[in-house]
Parts: structure tokens; C-alpha cells; sequence
């Protein structure tokens, strides 16, 4: 029997806020323990939570970038158990009424098609505490620095048929996050992670199978290998004839499986019901079309507005719009060179191989995108050759200053002057007799390579400073 | 002295006819020579009061004029008071010191007054006899045998016997009204959301209101001055802008027209109990007030429905009483499951429990639509039931108890029975109203109280028209005659 | 509404609260009365009455985004039952 397999996914997402969703508390990463949770946060006795408005407008502002309906009137529940990173005895959710109903998503996919999943919903709440279970004596420390950190838990529908289709889901996402400004979405800090429903059902049937809950996997690379491991385990028991145990599992990167989590077992009863301690979140269509005004360009229309307006091919598009600020990188070299083709070509080539190369994220880039543009625009006026202009890039990324001010010092100015080509190309001719006959006897299709020698060594003596169409058209016209 | 009035203390402190310091230690002296009868302190801090009252003397010598500069009065268990232990009667914070004031205690220090202690009360505010209490019953200064009721009975009982001239109390279900009429004195239950919520303990969210009890709503009118306004920390206190509760007092009653509910005046009210409020009700209306009869249909879900919705509010609350953070935690607890269960077991009082396991079981799946849901939108009824009252009358008044005081012990083990002395404050919670309860004559040698229930936000009215009673009547100025003699 | 032993041993459960056997029964016996109180809400018909969560029916006000905060590990962690190195101690949790 062939087997289909059927996921979907929930990812947590942390909000860039400076403060939490319930309280002024900071929500930096990586503060001592404990030092950035007050009485809100400890869940205090007489402690109340009052509601971010900057988690509501990224909230509005996700619900709007998937074209979802934004929820006018939205409740906020508690979500009760008990565990000790959370310190109430429930987490502040939402249930029946979330804040983003129905949306899409269209997901571009590697062979160049795409495939479109249902958001069902994204609602706002609250993260907890961390356990660290280094060991103190026996027991577990708890760290509640990231209690009440704004999330937006986003849902889809069981939408995706593999984990290709899933990872790919996760990077547009993340895209789309970190283009709303929303997210830094940083994965490894815990800032975006995924809970994996998979299950799998005969190919053609329309019923869904039992599934396993995957939680808090932290890697597009975890989530690709939790859902190889995950698949081929429930494959494996439903050929031997068993079934599927619904049961929340987590993923051990360390060991590459999934398995299941012991202290999960028994069912909770979540008891939602709504917050008492706030009110319904309501909003006026003034305030939703405030937030829609405010939207960045999303990165499938400029994807789209890449190719049309710079007639850039679909794979360069979606390379330069991959995150805001390479497409922001790249607009800015366009505009202060001019030819936008030439500009996404550097930016592809030279740009983002030095940062590889280098291991730096394009926000430390020693280059600024002004400056590349600067340097391509010696390029196009024929100041210098595309040629030269890669060692002036390499001086520019060592910090030796502009194309100009590089070109001026090292005396990189491309050799336009006709006189002084001329009698360079004469002494190339003079010194290359054998050259010249070969050139001479040969028809039209082989001169047409054979000139390249003479170019080369034009190129040569002028230390690469030769303006390279200017030498072959006065060297056409010497050798004929 | 201890037998002055707020507004007294606060003229005789402004015309040097006394000082905050010899009037607090006059309160401190008074406590601790009658308070072993009543047990209605948890915690005295002779020390901080002392040096309160002394900084308020130096700051008046200074200039300043803050509303209740040097004015001695007492706190509730549940506000949480920094530096000094908050227990809210229960095991459970027996140990608790917070590192921060609750909003309406910062604005009771901002507006210079001192505190005596923290009152006791029925354990995180559940009962009406103060029983609930981890440090004991409270005792009614009018006979010590009979409860004081609750669950603000310490702040009843200690300003009924004198020990405080004025307290803050806090009201679910009934909690300032009851013990206030079970002590012949003043209590104020106002809006809910007109006093903010910040760092008092809370039972539940959705019905919990702080509110004064004094000696008279004169009093009451001068603290609610200080407590009352919008916090910005406490997402359900109300923007509603606060007038000066004093202004209105003097206004006459006539055009004012107040409903007597049937209901309230039904079986199972007891007969001294109801021809002392028919009187009361006879002063109002010689003072100018038109007595209309009206019918409250929903007099009687107000019971059912109250006890599934503060439960359920409570049960969650309740949770971050876990052992982790503060509080109790049991001994050498075995894993996580033990810690929990053993620290809430041992931290928690039977009524607590109780109250945590109906909340539990009215949200668990299979039981939510029949019992939360459903008693929240008959709570919906309720509140539309007085609404369409209060258009035809500008105040509801009855009596706030079945009853007077009951002997200490008197109602078993029959939570049930306990519950229905709350018959008629209950329903003033759950449509958010504001309530008061005034002393309007004695039965059985034991205070009787005067229910008045007015519109949302219109607790000026109520002030007034207490106040109007109080002009004309001396009940609030009757004492219990307790003195060292008749200690045990 | 009657609830039996089982179902109040379930809600303790729930509810993280130990109730020692001898309590079982009085236990049972007395939420038991509360339930039946309570389902005299069950003869109201409430068809198409919204559930009132507040009492006035008003809505969210919402807070800028700002640090208001400082760091006050130590005064609370000095009213904690069990810190080390700033973390507060429980017994092994195990996942």
C-alpha cells in the first residue's frame, strides 16, 4: 500500500516587542537569570496583566500579510495547568476568538511552482519560563526571564503533503515575519519554533489518520529530519499492522528521533475560559486600515516587482527578495548605479560570496550598498574594467575607502586615451610577428579568436587599465 | 478619642487639638488591650504605625495638607502591603511579605495616612462568618459569641469596637456589606472597576471590589475619595470619571425614589430583622424619598449562580499558589506532583479547597457549557433585571441580611447553609453594582443593616441618601459595650 | 447534580490538590451540595443571551510598549522557598 503522509503545523512566534505582552518587563535575549521578571511575570499575589498595543498592531499586521480576517472583536482565555515555568497555573491565550481567523499562504517551492495552505488561525499569548535541568542537587532551576513574552501562535490547516513542502512553508514564513519587522526570527534563540502534526493515511483516501504532536522544534534542518524520523516510524508500525498512539512527542537532535514525552501522558483538561482580568480587544476598521497603510512591500510582490520593473529572471528576484534588507541592499545599488541587471549580478556574485566567505550576516557587511553602487557606476561610464572593479571591491572591503577615492590612489583609471592605446597595440604588434601571420593567414571565424591574444597582452601592459572595447576596436582596425 | 469620626480626626488634627502620633498610640493601646477579645488584627507593626504617625506630624508641621495626613486606619488582610506580611488569612501566605504595595495602598500612604495593621478575614476572602481564618475566628464586639460576619469581619469588627476609626475591606458576594451590618457600621461596596484591583489578592477577578467601611457614609465618603479612580495597571478598573464624594451629602431626598424589592422581603427574612428595615424605610420616606414596590424576578439565581462563577474565577486564581515562588511549599516534597499537591493541601483551608474543586469541575471539559457558561449569561439576566428596575427608581433598598449575626459554630458543616446568609448581596456583585450597608436598628441585642443598592457608578447617591438617614437617625452612633471587664 | 468519589478524585487531580482518603466522602458530600445548588441554572432559559464576562461590557484598553521594569530578582527571590544562581529550585522536572 502507498501511504500519504499529512502535516501541519504550528509555529510559535516571538513578537519583537521591547517590553511583554502583559507587562513592562524587557524581553531581551540572554539576561541573567530571573533579572528581567517582575511581579507580573511572577505571577505575584494581586498582580494584573495589561495588553501591549505594539502586540496587538504586529499581530494585526501578520493577520493582514496573509490576508486573513482580523478578528474585530477578539477575547483573551486562560489556558489552565500546572507546570513550573508557568507561574500562574495558566497561560493567557486565546480560544474561541482569536485575533487572525482565515488566511493563505502561498508558498513558492524550489522547482519554481507553488502551492498554496490554509492558515486557520493566529492568536496572541504569552510564553513561558524555562526549565534548566543542569543539575542542582536533584533538582530543576527555573529561569522565568521569557514568562510573558508576546507570541502569535500561528496554525495552519493539514495542508502540506511533505517535508519539503513544510520547510518551505517555514521559510516564507520567516521571510514574510522578519519583512513585517514583527520577528527578528531567530530560530536559534528560540524566537520562531514549530509543533509538527503528522499523520499518514492510505494514498487516495480522504480520512485522516491518528497523528503525533511534535513539539518545539527549533531548526528548518530539525523540522526536514523530525518529519523523516516521524513518518518512517509511524510507516513502519502501520505496515506491521499496528496503530498509532496520539501522543505529544519531542524531537532529539542529538540522537535524530523523536520519541515520546513521558511527562505529557496524563490528558489535560485546559479549562479555558475567558480572562477575567482583561476585556475583549476590539477594533474599529480605522484603526485595521491604519495598520494595512503601514504594511511594507511583502516579499512575493517584490519578488514580482523585482522581475518586472528590473526584468530580473525569476531566480534572481526571489534570491534579492529573500529577507527586506538584501532587497533593500539591492535597491539602494540599483538606484546609485543605474543598471539594475548588473547591480543584482554583484550583489549575488561579489556581495554575497565575500559574506560567505567571510561568515558575516549582510548586517555587519563592511561595504555599504551605496558604495557598491558607486563602484558599478565606475563601471558603467568606463572609468574602470569589470575586471579592475574586483580589486576595488576587495579594497573597499578592506575599508580603504570608495570606488573613487581607491580607483584615484592605486591609478586603476581605465585607459580610454586613443593615442596611448594605439601605440601600446603597435608595440604588442611589433613584438608578436608570429601572432600577426598566424592572424593574417587565417579566415574571419578563427581571427575572431585569435585577437583575443592580442587584447590579452594590450591588457597586459596596461596593467589592466585598458578600456577593453576601445582596444578591440583600434586593434580591428590595425590588423586588417 | 476613639470614639471620634474620620471627618472629626481629620478637623481636630488640622486644629492641633491632638496629634497623629497620641491618637494612633491611643489605637494601638486600645488594640492591644480588647483586640484578644475579637482577634480582628492579623498583624499590628506598633513600631511602623508609630513612626508614620510621627512623620505625618512633622509633615503637617511642615505644611502639608494630604487628605488623611496622620489619620490612623486599617487594612484589610488581602491589600498587600510592602514590608509587611500579607497573609490573607490563609496558611498559605502565612509567611508572605510582598516587595510592593497594592494601588489602593499607595494611594492610602500617598494621602498620609497611617496604618494600624492588617484586619483578618475568612481565608483569601471566601465566607461570610470569618471562621475561614488560619489565625482564628473573629468575634462580634457586640456579643462575642456571635460572628462578626465576612469575609471583612477583622476591619468590621475592629472599627465597631473602636479599635480603628475607619478600614478598607474588599467585597465578592457580600464581604463589606454583611460584617458591616452584622457590626452596626458603615460599608461600601462600590462599581465594580472603581477601585482598582493592583496587588489585592485576588478571589474573583470579574467580581472582587475594595470599598471603606467607617462609622458612617460620611466616612465612607472621605476614603472613597482617596480609593477611588482609574489605575492604569488594572485593565478593569473604569475610566468613569471620580466626583468629589462629599459634594453631594447634603442634597435632600425629596424626588428620590427607591424600589422595594418583594423578594427581598420574603421567606426565610427574619421578622425583628424586617420591621427595623420597615422602619429605616419610613425615616426615608419622611425625609422625602417616594417607596415604590418592585419585583427582582431573579432574586433567586443570584445564589446558584454566584456560586459557580466565583469558584470557577477563584479555582484558576488560586493556581499560582504552587510552593515555587513564595509561600507556603511542604517539607522535603518527593517530586513535582508532591510539591503541588502536598503544599496546597497543607497551604489551603477546607472552604477553599472546597471552593477550588467546585471552580475545577464547573470549567472541566463535558461541564463548561452547563455550568459556566450558563451561569455567566444568566448573570447577563440578573444584571438586565436591575437595569430595567432602575428605570423606574433611582435606588433599591432592603435588608442586608437574613438575619443578625449567628452564633459562632452555628452553621455546621453545610456549606450550602452558609451560603444563603448571602442571599441578598450576592446579586449587587454579579451586575457590577454599587451597594451599601447602613446600621438601621437592632435585633436580637445585635445590629441590623440597610441594604441600598444604586445604579452603576452613582455611589454619590447612595452616600447621600445614607447620609440623610444618619442626619436623622443616631443607629451608627450606637456602641457595643465592650470593655477589659468583660474579657474572657 | 450528584459526583461521585471518582470524579472529585479527578478534579483534585486537576486541581493539584491532595485530599486524604478519610476526606474523600465529606468532601464528595459537600461539593455534591454545591452542584445541586447550582443546577437550579439549568430551569433558566438563556437562549441567545451572550455570557456577561464583565460588567460593563467594556473593552481592552491597550499599554505603549515600553520598559517600565527594573531588575528586583533580590527582593523577590529573598521571599522565595528554594533559589540557586538566580533560578528558583523544583524537584527534577522530567520530559
Amino acid at each position: 500500500m502507498s501511504w500519504e503522509m499529512v502535516i501541519g503545523l504550528e509555529v510559535h512566534l516571538q513578537l519583537a516587542t521591547q517590553s511583554k505582552i502583559f507587562s513592562g518587563s524587557a524581553t531581551a535575549f540572554g539576561a541573567p537569570p530571573n533579572t528581567q521578571a517582575n511581579a507580573v511575570d511572577l505571577a505575584m499575589p494581586g498582580m494584573l496583566p495589561v495588553l501591549n498595543a505594539e502586540a496587538v498592531r504586529f499581530a494585526v499586521m501578520f493577520g493582514l500579510g496573509v490576508g486573513a480576517e482580523i478578528g474585530k472583536r477578539s477575547v483573551f482565555d486562560r489556558k489552565n495547568y500546572f507546570y513550573p515555568d508557568l507561574p500562574k497555573g495558566y497561560q493567557i491565550s486565546q480560544f474561541e476568538q482569536p485575533i487572525v481567523g482565515r488566511g493563505e499562504f502561498v508558498i513558492p517551492l524550489a522547482d519554481g511552482s507553488t502551492h498554496t495552505i490554509g492558515i486557520t488561525r493566529a492568536h496572541l499569548e504569552e510564553d513561558a519560563g524555562k526549565s534548566l535541568h543542569e543539575d542542582f542537587q536533584g533538582q530543576t532551576g527555573i529561569d522565568l526571564n521569557r514568562a510573558g513574552t508576546p507570541l502569535l501562535e500561528i496554525v495552519t490547516e493539514p495542508d502540506f503533503r511533505s517535508a519539503e513542502q513544510a520547510v518551505a512553508y517555514l521559510k516564507s514564513l520567516h521571510s514574510l515575519v522578519t519583512y513585517l519587522g514583527i520577528s527578528d526570527g531567530n530560530m536559534a534563540e528560540g524566537s520562531m519554533r514549530c509543533d509538527i502534526n503528522l499523520s499518514l493515511r492510505p494514498s487516495g483516501t480522504d480520512e485522516l489518520g491518528t497523528r503525533t504532536e511534535i513539539k518545539n522544534v527549533n531548526s528548518f534542518r530539525f523540522v526536514e529530519r523530525a518529519i523523516r524520523f516521524e513518518s518512517a516510524r509511524q510507516l513502519d508500525i502501520l505496515e506491521d499492522g499496528g496503530s498509532i498512539t496520539q501522543e505529544t512527542r519531542l524531537y532529539d537532535a542529538d540522537r535524530d528521533e523523536t520519541r515520546s514525552m513521558r511527562s505529557k501522558e496524563v490528558a489535560n483538561d485546559y479549562r479555558y475560559f475567558p480572562e477575567p482580568d482583561l476585556l475583549p480587544v476590539v477594533f474599529d476598521d480605522a484603526y485595521i486600515e491604519a495598520v494595512r497603510q503601514s504594511l511594507p512591500e511583502l516579499p512575493r510582490d517584490k519578488r514580482q516587482r523585482f522581475a518586472d520593473e528590473y526584468e530580473l529572471s525569476d531566480y534572481d528576484a526571489a534570491v534579492l527578495s529573500d529577507s527586506r534588507e538584501l532587497a533593500d541592499y539591492f535597491e539602494t545599488v540599483a538606484k546609485h548605479c543605474g543598471e539594475a541587471k548588473i547591480a543584482a549580478n554583484w550583489v549575488q556574485v561579489e556581495l554575497l560570496g565575500q559574506l560567505n566567505k567571510a561568515d558575516l550576516p549582510l548586517s555587519e557587511c563592511p561595504v555599504p550598498a551605496p558604495a557598491l553602487g558607486g563602484l558599478i557606476a565606475r563601471i558603467t561610464d568606463g572609468t574602470i574594467s569589470g575586471k579592475i572593479a574586483k580589486q576595488v571591491f576587495e579594497a573597499m572591503w578592506n575599508g580603504e575607502g570608495d570606488a573613487d577615492a581607491i580607483i584615484e590612489a592605486k591609478g586603476l583609471k581605465q585607459v580610454s586615451d586613443t593615442g596611448e592605446l594605439e601605440s601600446m597595440i603597435d608595440e604588442v604588434i611589433a613584438e608578436s610577428p608570429d601572432q600577426l601571420a598566424q592572424y593574417q593567414a587565417a579566415d574571419d571565424g578563427k581571427r575572431k579568436k585569435l585577437v583575443g591574444y592580442f587584447v590579452g597582452q594590450v591588457m597586459k601592459r596596461s596593467k589592466g587599465q585598458a578600456n577593453p572595447q576601445l582596444v578591440n576596436q583600434l586593434l580591428a582596425k590595425k590588423l586588417s | 478619642m476613639h470614639d471620634l469620626s474620620l471627618a472629626d480626626i481629620i478637623s481636630g488634627l488640622q486644629a492641633g487639638q491632638f496629634s497623629s502620633t497620641e491618637l494612633t498610640q491611643g489605637y494601638l493601646a486600645r488594640i492591644d488591650e480588647l483586640d484578644r477579645q475579637l482577634n480582628s488584627f492579623i498583624t499590628v507593626d506598633h513600631k511602623a504605625a508609630l513612626a508614620s504617625a510621627e512623620q505625618a506630624d512633622q509633615q503637617r508641621a511642615a505644611g502639608n495638607e494630604a487628605a488623611l495626613l496622620g489619620v490612623p486606619i486599617a487594612h484589610k488582610d488581602i491589600f498587600c502591603t510592602r514590608g509587611v506580611r500579607t497573609s490573607c488569612g490563609s496558611r498559605m501566605l502565612d509567611n508572605f511579605v510582598p516587595p510592593y504595595d497594592a494601588t489602593l495602598i499607595q494611594r492610602f500612604n500617598a494621602s498620609g495616612a497611617v496604618s494600624l495593621g492588617k484586619t483578618n478575614m475568612d481565608e483569601f476572602a471566601m465566607g461570610s462568618s470569618n471562621e475561614n481564618s488560619f489565625y482564628g475566628a473573629v468575634h462580634n464586639p457586640w456579643d462575642t459569641d456571635r460572628v462578626p460576619g465576612g469575609s471583612s469581619g477583622g476591619s468590621a469588627a475592629a472599627v465597631a469596637a473602636g479599635l480603628a476609626p475607619a478600614a478598607t475591606g474588599t467585597d465578592t458576594g457580600g464581604s463589606i456589606r454583611q460584617p458591616a451590618a452584622f457590626c452596626g457600621i458603615t460599608g461600601l461596596k462600590p462599581t465594580y472597576g472603581r477601585v482598582s484591583r493592583l496587588g489585592m489578592v485576588a478571589f474573583a477577578s470579574s467580581l472582587d471590589q475594595a470599598g471603606p467601611m467607617a462609622r458612617s457614609a460620611q466616612d465612607c465618603a472621605i476614603l472613597l475619595n482617596v480609593m477611588a479612580g482609574q489605575d492604569p495597571l488594572d485593565s478593569t478598573s473604569a475610566a468613569e470619571p471620580v466626583p468629589d464624594y462629599c459634594t453631594d451629602l447634603d442634597a435632600p431626598l425629596s424626588g428620590l425614589r427607591i424600589g422595594l424589592p418583594a423578594e427581598y422581603f420574603g421567606e426565610g427574612l427574619d421578622a425583628t430583622t424586617e420591621q427595623q428595615i420597615r422602619a429605616a424605610l419610613q425615616e426615608l420616606e419622611k425625609l422625602g424619598a417616594t417607596l415604590v414596590d418592585i419585583s427582582l424576578k431573579t432574586t433567586e439565581l443570584a445564589i446558584p449562580t454566584y456560586y459557580i462563577v466565583a469558584p470557577a474565577e477563584a479555582s484558576t486564581n488560586l493556581s499560582r499558589f504552587d510552593g515555587v515562588r513564595y509561600g507556603h511549599r511542604c517539607e522535603d516534597p518527593e517530586d513535582l506532583l508532591d510539591l503541588y499537591t502536598r503544599t496546597r493541601e497543607e497551604g489551603f483551608g477546607d472552604e477553599v479547597k472546597r471552593r477550588i474543586l467546585v471552580g475545577t469541575y464547573a470549567l472541566s471539559a463535558g461541564y463548561y457549557d452547563a455550568y459556566y457558561k450558563k451561569a455567566q449569561q444568566v448573570r447577563r439576566v440578573i444584571r438586565d433585571d436591575f437595569m430595567t428596575q432602575f428605570e423606574q427608581v433611582d435606588v433599591i433598598a432592603g435588608p442586608t441580611t437574613p438575619g443578625p449575626a449567628f452564633k459562632l459554630g452555628s452553621k455546621g458543616n453545610d456549606p450550602v447553609a452558609m451560603y444563603l446568609e448571602d442571599a441578598y448581596t450576592l446579586a449587587v456583585n454579579l451586575a457590577g453594582l454599587p451597594g451599601m450597608s447602613i446600621p438601621a436598628g437592632t435585633a436580637d441585642g445585635c445590629p441590623v443593616g440597610l441594604q441600598l443598592i444604586g445604579r452603576h457608578f452613582d455611589e454619590s447617591r447612595l452616600l447621600n441618601v445614607a447620609h440623610q438617614f444618619q442626619q436623622a437617625t443616631d443607629w451608627h452612633q450606637q456602641r457595643p459595650s465592650l470593655s477589659q471587664e468583660t474579657a474572657a | 447534580m450528584s459526583i461521585a468519589e471518582d470524579d472529585i478524585a479527578q478534579i483534585a487531580d486537576l486541581a493539584r490538590i491532595r485530599i486524604a482518603p478519610e476526606q474523600v466522602a465529606e468532601v464528595t458530600d459537600s461539593i455534591g451540595r454545591i452542584l445541586t445548588l447550582a443546577d437550579q441554572l439549568q430551569a433558566v432559559d438563556t437562549t441567545g443571551v451572550e455570557p456577561m464576562a464583565n460588567p460593563h461590557d467594556a473593552v481592552q484598553r491597550l499599554r505603549d510598549d515600553v520598559v517600565t521594569e527594573t531588575n528586583q530578582r533580590e527582593a523577590f527571590q529573598a521571599i522565595a522557598p528554594a533559589v540557586e544562581s538566580g533560578l528558583y529550585l523544583v524537584p527534577q522536572v522530567i520530559d
